[in-house]
């Protein structure tokens, strides 16, 4: 690799992960760690640390452990028939979402990034509104649209004169290629904000030393930009994927057989839980296969250094005429039929069943999606504050590993949640309560299992990695010399987390907070099967009312849903024209 | 494991960029929010009066909330339940005696079964269910109970399909009605059971040689519930469809619906031959049961007459308690020859039918 190549891998890095967002700390952090390590080793934060991490593993632990006592061997069965069904739609999903955002999301960050057209400044920010648009709700709001009675469809046959279905073609959208543009239009917007990120942080400098040995603009785009911008444009698109991997609501309701489908008939279809977690298990290694593939995408990009001073930001071009239309009409495709189309809809049939919506079970399911995110969402914090914490005061390998494992939950579908958390819920509740019985002769029935704390634990598992990733990102922007000194004049480590880290790194707390309250109000899956009696969320209404054809009386739950989704986008929206600053400011 | 948490890292910060202005507002906010609904929230699930039975319930919850509240009209129990359409049964297992479920109501029979292999229903005795529910739909042992019954129906398009009709399950199967038909997936308890019954009475290669036909003669990939497969008639996109009896009542109480279920005639199969094919729903308690005569007096309300009639009436399925009729549009229908094998020997062939669904690629 010439020495060229080296240098353009190391401004790259440094464009993707040393700059503004400076979400990876690991390189700092070492410096960091190595300042305070000199503590005793096995503190009580060490202890607390491992003891929360194993716990929250437990879901996992516990599915892998399930998927060796099957009922019976469905394999035979299910090789002879459906796997292959299963494997190749989950296969052609992935695939296919990943290509529609990877156009989609690079494409615009592009042209908000290099040129200046009508509207450029309105899709900065409005290219990120379908982030707040759950992947079921819009599947909901599709099929209403595009099916035969929908709009669309009695549209075409007014003009056309056609009758009966028959007459014409119409593209069905309950199917697999159907499922994959509902999940591109709501995903893309992980591969939009970083690969925009990714190419703000491309030095124009760059473009011109390509311009002045002769590359043609096509290839400055895709034979430098582009590579450059992969560390980050591979990191968006395996978040989708792993989204795409958790999905139920919408395969579901597309009938489209994928292997989180399949999960489903063998475990409660067939009765049979261990071949249900061998499914789970086969779906963990597809996310493992991702994380690999992020790897190895980046294996040469290590050793990056601050960028220096020559950075300057690229300079817009303008687009004429046509093209300009064409970069226009590019970016609004994905605003309008991703947030847009969606919200209107969900908020005319708001409109029209407003009276028979707007009741006591809307306030109370409301009530209940808010109160759990709430609380899951402290629940995170607070276990992300003493994960991150620990390993700034001890970096040890074991602290690493488990802290590491503890944020697994965010890659494991909320179904397979469901059964990793009833089996040892109900295995704890009912040893205490033998155990109760045998020494105190009194029953302390079901603790934890069928209550809102198996459901706050549920989310917190599943969306712990979010507020982990967030806490220990801002706290690793506090030097170590602030432990030191606060060391130095004898205060203890829970003291100095209290005075000096806890105030400093409430930006990325309220970060993790808003991310995982969003993140808890969309979750379904998890949440139907653990809930405790009379209990209802915004999303479990809408799921039951959509499956049973009734998307009209959903609409006022979906659009709450998506309403409270919005406070973050907004609030980024706002942020995000001046990342470019952040960007500077926080290049120490 | 590392890089994950990398990436999800990123991810945040792009996501959110930095918030620091906010933080402390906000933060007291939601920390005030969640204290005051956390305590709502868990009173308001927890804090079950003394008098009430706790219901998993299969059914929808608006199908049995008007049963139900009238039974804590009358008796002053509170009835609290959870509604799931997957679940409960190993909800129900893993909980074990502890479980806070008295009773679990079922909307098919293959649930009560898996219930029962799950070994976590508890055998009933109770005059009052015996002299209301007949003999065949409940269990000698008194493990389970029948409360409604439900025809599995062909509907056809009243437009389209004016002759050579459908008339039994197995025409169903014949290349005449290529690309015509329209069912719900071919591994829901309802097609399970009907499958079922086919492997009941011809064998499991009939009835392979049976479900493949079938599959050969849909119109489109299996979508939805039955009320989608009247609906995709109505709109031309298949001629034939399998409905419960019930869905065709409710559709035609529907403003909305109602255009869907004029649009279809009803036939009821097999009605030179063996009848056909009914399924019911259940209940059964619970070997956790902590509220057993508040339980009971629930399953008797359920068969009582005041409780059948709203079964009956609101809900247009057959009432299992022979005092009373079925709704007028139901009886209206006629009456007909109905399967009499008993439901336990249909329901033993329920996952060789659901591996039939999958061996003939059913749902494809």
């Amino acid at each position: 690799m010439s020495k060229t190549d080296s240098n353009d891998k190391r401004l790259l890095t440094t464009a993707t992960y040393g700059g503004g967002l400076s979400f990876d700390g690991d390189e700092s952090a070492a410096t960091a760690d190595s300042y305070t390590q000199t503590q005793t080793k096995n503190s009580i934060w060490t202890v607390a640390a491992l003891v929360v991490a194993g716990i929250v593993c437990l879901p996992l632990l516990s599915v892998i452990w399930l998927a060796f006592f099957p009922e019976e061997n469905i394999w035979p069965h299910l090789y002879k028939t459906v796997l292959s069904t299963y494997v190749l739609n989950t296969i052609i999903l992935m695939f296919g979402v990943a290509v529609g955002t990877l156009v989609i999301g690079t494409g615009c960050a592009w042209l908000v990034t290099h040129h200046e057209f009508p509207g450029r400044k309105l899709f900065n920010w409005a290219l990120l509104l379908p982030f707040a648009v759950p992947a079921y709700v819009i599947a909901y709001v599709y099929t209403d649209l595009l099916e035969f009675a929908g709009p669309v469809q009695t549209l075409l046959r007014d003009a056309f004169g056609w009758q009966l279905a028959s007459d014409y073609y119409f593209p069905s959208i309950r199917t697999l290629p159907g499922a994959i543009i509902m999940m591109v239009l709501v995903l893309y917007p992980y591969v939009y904000l970083l690969s925009r990120a990714a190419f703000l942080e491309q030095s124009a400098s760059i473009a011109e030393a390509a311009r002045s040995l002769g590359v043609s603009r096509r290839a400055r785009i895709f034979k430098v930009a582009f590579p450059m911008a992969r560390p980050a444009i591979v990191v968006g698109l395996s978040l989708v994927m792993m989204e795409t991997l958790n999905d139920y609501g919408t395969v579901d309701y597309f009938a489209v057989r994928t292997l989180s489908a399949g999960l489903y008939d063998v475990w409660l279809g067939m009765n049979n839980l261990g071949g249900g977690a061998q499914i789970a298990t086969l779906l963990l290694i597809f996310v493992m296969v991702l994380i690999g593939l992020e790897k190895s995408s980046r294996r040469n990009q290590q050793n990056f250094q601050p960028m220096s001073s020559r950075f300057r930001p690229t300079e817009r071009s303008r687009l004429q005429k046509y093209w300009a239309l064409g970069a226009s009409t590019f970016c609004a495709i994905p605003v309008v039929l991703g947030f847009i189309i969606p919200a209107w809809v969900l908020c005319s049939y708001t409109i029209s069943y407003f009276e028979e919506s707007w009741n006591a079970s809307f306030w109370q399911s409301a009530l209940h999606s808010i109160g759990l995110s709430a609380v899951a969402a402290i629940t995170a914090i607070a276990v992300g504050i003493l994960l991150s914490y620990s390993k700034r005061l001890h970096p040890t390998r074991n602290v690493r590993w488990s802290v590491g494992l503890a944020s697994l939950g965010y890659a494991v579908p909320g179904a397979v949640l469901a059964i990793g958390i009833i089996i040892p819920f109900a295995a704890f509740d009912n040893t205490v309560d033998a155990l109760a019985e045998r020494f105190f002769g009194v029953s302390t029935g079901l603790l934890l299992s069928g209550t809102v704390f198996a459901l706050v634990f549920a989310y917190t598992v599943r969306f712990l990695a979010m507020a982990y990733g967030a806490i220990n990102s801002s706290m690793q922007k506090i030097s170590p010399h602030m432990d030191d000194a606060a060391r130095s004049l004898g205060h203890s480590p829970g003291t100095i987390l209290r005075k000096v880290h806890l105030p400093l790194v409430r930006g990325g707390i309220l970060t993790a907070g808003l991310v995982v309250f969003v993140d808890c109000m969309k979750e379904l899956p998890a949440t139907l099967v653990l809930r405790p009696f009379n209990f209802d969320t915004l999303a479990t209404q809408v799921y039951q009312f959509a499956s049973d054809e009734l998307l009209g009386q959903s609409a006022i739950y979906a659009l709450l849903i998506v309403l409270v989704g919005l406070v973050p986008v907004i609030l980024l929206s706002t942020r995000i024209d001046r990342s470019r600053e952040l960007s500077d400011e926080s290049r120490f | 494991m590392w890089l994950l948490m990398r990436m999800i890292r990123i991810t945040i910060c792009i996501k959110s960029g930095k918030l620091e202005d906010f933080a402390n507002m906000k933060t007291r906010i939601i920390a005030a929010l969640a204290c005051s609904t956390i305590l709502g929230t868990l009173l308001s699930t927890n804090a079950f009066s003394a008098e009430s039975v706790n219901v998993y319930s299969y059914r929808q919850p608006f199908l049995i909330a008007p049963i139900f509240d009238s039974f804590t009209k009358q008796t002053g129990i509170k009835v609290n339940t959870v509604f799931a359409k997957k679940g409960l049964v190993e909800r129900l297992k893993s909980e074990g005696k502890n479980s806070p479920a008295d009773l679990l109501l079922t909307s098919d029979f293959n649930t009560i079964n898996a219930a029962i292999d799950a070994d976590v229903v508890e055998a009933v005795t109770s005059d009052v269910l015996s002299v209301n529910i007949p003999a065949q739909f409940r269990d000698p042992d008194g493990l389970w109970f029948g409360l409604t019954n439900r025809a599995r129906l062909i509907v056809v398009s009243k437009e389209r399909m004016t002759q050579n009709r459908p008339e039994t399950y197995e025409d169903l199967a014949d290349p005449t009605y290529k690309g015509k038909i329209c069912t719900r997936s071919g591994k829901h308890n309802y097609m399970v059971a009907l499958t079922a019954s086919v492997i009941a009475h011809a064998g499991q290669d009939a009835a392979r040689k049976w479900l493949s036909g079938v599959k050969d003669n849909l119109a489109r990939k299996p979508q939805g519930n039955d009320r989608a497969q009247v609906k995709a008639i109505s709109q031309g996109e298949c001629d034939i469809a399998i409905i419960n009896s019930y869905y065709m009542g409710k559709m035609l109480a529907d403003d909305k619906q109602i255009a869907w279920a004029n649009s279809v005639d009803l036939i009821f199969p097999n009605q030179a031959d063996r009848g056909t094919h009914m399924n019911i729903s259940g209940v059964v308690l619970t070997k956790s049961a902590g509220n057993k005569s508040n339980a009971i007096k629930l399953m008797e309300y359920l068969s009582s007459a005041d409780a059948q009639k709203i079964y009956a009436e609101v809900n247009y399925e057959y009432p299992i308690n022979k005092s009373v009729s079925p709704s007028e549009l139901v009886q209206s229908w006629g009456d007909f020859t109905y399967d009499t094998l008993p439901l336990t020997q249909v329901s033993k062939y329920r996952n060789d039918a659901s591996r039939l669904a999958d061996e003939v690629n059913y749902d494809y």
